[in-house]
């Protein structure tokens, strides 16, 4: 299948690895992903206020260039992207005087018919591709590495836009067990990791982050794996001050979904990028006999 | 006996006064027709400076329209006012010093993450530029993007003035397009001049020019025939 | 601390200003403190998030010189596990606005060092500015 793709601007620069190893093992599930022509930041958070139009802007001109493309479906692959999104247009969807506004501003495009919808990458695979496909093309042995599925707020809160329950989430540890490797059941999956107060108040993420980490391999994972570059800075970058606060601390890994797939499907370092993140995940795969030695060497 | 040529006369408030002006004018000439007197806000009088941005609204419409003073003709009815320079936030940076790593436009321009893609500054540009999609491509780290997006831009600072962001968006695209010939594709000619420049290629034109007086020097400048300049080179 | 408790604080236009932009009945609160007990900020917060609500409820408008209303984190696990409905997050973005739309900014952009805008990802710029600029 084709479908056009909405990138969101930090998977153009932290969270290219994101990026690359999604579009390479969707392409190997026969999911074709297409950038989406002049897409523009989509904000990253809902507007909580019922008086604010100019904040719904942003997600609304993205819809209208699905539609000009002439498609009525779009696929992301951030957590924040894909509920900022759902939640504009769910709410444009519902009111049509807000949507006749926003149009109206946005005179010089065509207007939005309210009929495009946004689905996270997770879903496409759950729902057209189905899990038990992917498992049949899985050629890389993953020797029982243990992974912890993170979730984080977006993909699942509020209820209206969540891609499965919000207090009891299965998506991720279904991929995990189909791709072959071993799923960890952590509590602390669905905690918040402090998101945007990384800019100023980065004592609070490393509280947030040595809280998650420290739970996921308490409990055995020797990787997180996750879908937002936001929660990816945060409990993989923000290690490093998480460290400098708590000298008891010590860290695992954090990967995307994805770079957990393309491994699976027999894809490395081109596409993973290992190389972006802070905690090098290399080093334990090469222990795991997941990648050879030497072969992250020619990464780019 | 010749008819004499009656020209027009449209009505063009300046600054909430009325004034009668000739048809076919300049804003900038009508202006000065009115009595006004260009002390700041016009340069070259081309469309090239970015000095002469202008700002008006037309009889019975409610949009505000964004021009340059020196390029667009007065419209009977108009209603206008200068904007001959915008104190917009410049961010001092050495070019040299600039590192590859991470977003250089949001290192100094972190408010370009303030953006939300309202498309205001495109439809305030006079230049006719994609001035929300050079933004984006900032943010996008796109910086080939942004500097060829903004390539045309004449700094005139109507784009910022209307942000909601407070973004001095041509200050952005200055930063792009400097981040862009020192990354992204250097441009031969200008290591060619540099080059020659630092063997001293010029520097007996330069001690000549020192050396001759005032009236020599503007001499100089009436009687430099461009034409000849061009084909020297 | 004390509050003085009167008809005139909680029909107040402080009270209804927070409703109108917030869109959420606070009056459906019974103070069960599920909210104050998943909140990841919880242990930065002067008040509770219920406590907050409270004082809303009441009129009381120095709960928007504290740091809590600065320090939720928009993730909105108050909001699905209230068991009447309320969506907290809305209320706390309410108060915030209350601030922001006087032109007043809780991130001082110009005081992030440049070493720390290098490493930030836009997606962490963009959300903070969103929630706490104006
Ligand atoms: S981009 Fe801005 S400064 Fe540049 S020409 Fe257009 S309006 Fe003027
Ligand atoms: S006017 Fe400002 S906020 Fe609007 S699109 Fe342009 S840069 Fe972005
Ligand atoms: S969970 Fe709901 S009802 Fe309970 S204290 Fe919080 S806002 Fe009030
Ligand atoms: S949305 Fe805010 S108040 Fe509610 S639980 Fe999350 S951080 Fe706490
Ligand atoms: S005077 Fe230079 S652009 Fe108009």
């Amino acid at each position: 299948m084709k479908i056009p793709y909405y990138p969101g601007c930090t998977l153009k620069a932290q969270g290219l690895g994101f990026e690359t190893s999604a579009i390479a093992s969707a392409k190997a599930v026969d999911i074709e992903m297409m950038e989406l022509q002049r897409w523009n930041c989509c904000g990253t958070v809902f507007s909580l206020a019922s008086d604010d139009l100019m904040h719904y802007i942003a997600p609304i001109r993205n819809f209208i260039r699905v539609q000009e493309a002439g498609y009525d479906k779009v696929v992301t692959l951030c957590s924040m992207c894909y509920n900022t999104m759902k939640r504009a247009n769910l709410l444009v969807k519902n009111d049509s005087e807000k949507l006749k506004t926003l149009n109206d501003f946005m005179y010089r495009e065509e207007d939005y018919k309210g009929n495009v919808e946004i689905v996270h990458l997770l879903e496409l695979l759950r729902d057209e591709i189905g899990f038990e496909t992917i498992s049949k093309k899985v050629i890389r042995k993953f020797n029982e590495l243990k992974v912890a599925p993170y979730y984080g707020c977006m993909l699942t809160r509020p209820k209206e836009v969540g891609i499965d329950d919000w207090e009891e989430p299965q998506i991720m540890e279904n991929l995990i067990t189909a791709l072959g490797a071993e799923v960890v059941d952590d509590p602390m999956r669905g905690e918040c990791c402090g998101a945007y107060h990384t800019v100023n108040s980065k004592d609070l993420v490393a509280e947030r982050t040595r809280m998650i980490v420290t739970s996921a391999k308490n409990r055995g994972a020797d990787i997180i794996v996750l879908s937002c570059p936001l929660c990816e800075f945060n409990l993989g970058t923000r290690q490093k001050d998480t460290i400098e606060i708590y000298s008891d601390f010590s860290g695992i890994p954090v990967l995307y979904f994805t770079q957990l797939m393309a491994l699976a499907l027999g894809m490395g370092k081109e596409v993973c990028r290992f190389d972006l993140h802070y905690v090098d995940p290399r080093p334990l795969l090469i222990e795991k006999g997941i990648i050879e030695e030497g072969e992250e060497k020619n990464a780019r | 006996m010749p008819d004499k040529v009656k020209t027009k006369m449209i009505r063009v408030h300046i600054m909430g006064k009325e004034h009668l002006v000739p048809e076919g004018l300049t804003i900038m000439k009508a202006m000065e027709y009115a009595g006004y007197r260009f002390i700041r806000g016009a340069g070259c009088r081309a469309g090239f400076c970015g000095a002469c941005g202008t700002v008006y609204r037309l009889k019975g419409d409610y949009k505000l329209y964004f021009e340059l003073a020196c390029q667009s003709a007065a419209i009977d009815g108009m209603s206008l006012t200068q904007l001959p320079f915008v104190p917009a936030n410049k961010a001092t940076y050495t070019v040299r010093l600039i590192k590859e790593t991470g977003n250089p436009i949001l290192k100094f321009y972190p408010e370009v993450a303030r953006c939300v893609s309202c498309n205001t500054c495109t439809k305030a540009c006079p230049q006719q530029l994609e001035v929300m999609d050079y933004i984006q491509a900032a943010l996008k780290n796109d910086i080939e993007k942004a500097a060829k997006l903004s390539f045309d831009c004449i700094q005139c600072g109507l784009c910022a003035i209307r942000c909601p962001a407070e973004i001095a968006q041509y200050h952005v695209g200055q930063l792009a397009r400097r981040v862009y010939g020192k990354f992204v594709k250097k441009s031969n000619q200008l290591n060619k001049r540099l080059n020659e420049t630092n063997k001293g290629k010029f520097n007996s034109e330069l001690d000549e020019l020192m050396k001759m007086d005032k009236a020599a020097i503007k001499q100089k400048y009436t009687e430099r025939d461009l034409e000849s300049l061009a084909k020297k080179k | 601390m004390y509050l003085k408790l009167s008809v005139k604080n909680t029909e107040s236009d402080f009270v209804k200003k927070i409703e109108e932009i917030s869109g959420e009945n606070l009056m459906k609160c019974n103070q069960c403190g599920k909210c104050s007990a998943g909140c990841p900020s919880v242990s930065r917060m002067e008040s509770l998030p219920n406590q907050v609500i409270r004082r809303v409820q009441l009129g009381d408008e120095s709960v928007l010189e504290d740091d809590t209303i600065w320090l939720c984190a928009s993730c909105f696990t108050c909001a699905v596990r209230c068991p009447k409905g309320v969506d907290l997050s809305k209320v706390m973005e309410a108060l915030r606005l209350l601030t922001l739309r006087k032109n007043v900014n809780y991130t001082q952009i110009e005081k992030i060092p440049r070493d720390e805008l290098e490493v930030l990802p836009p997606i962490a710029l963009v959300s903070n500015f969103r929630k706490m600029t104006s």
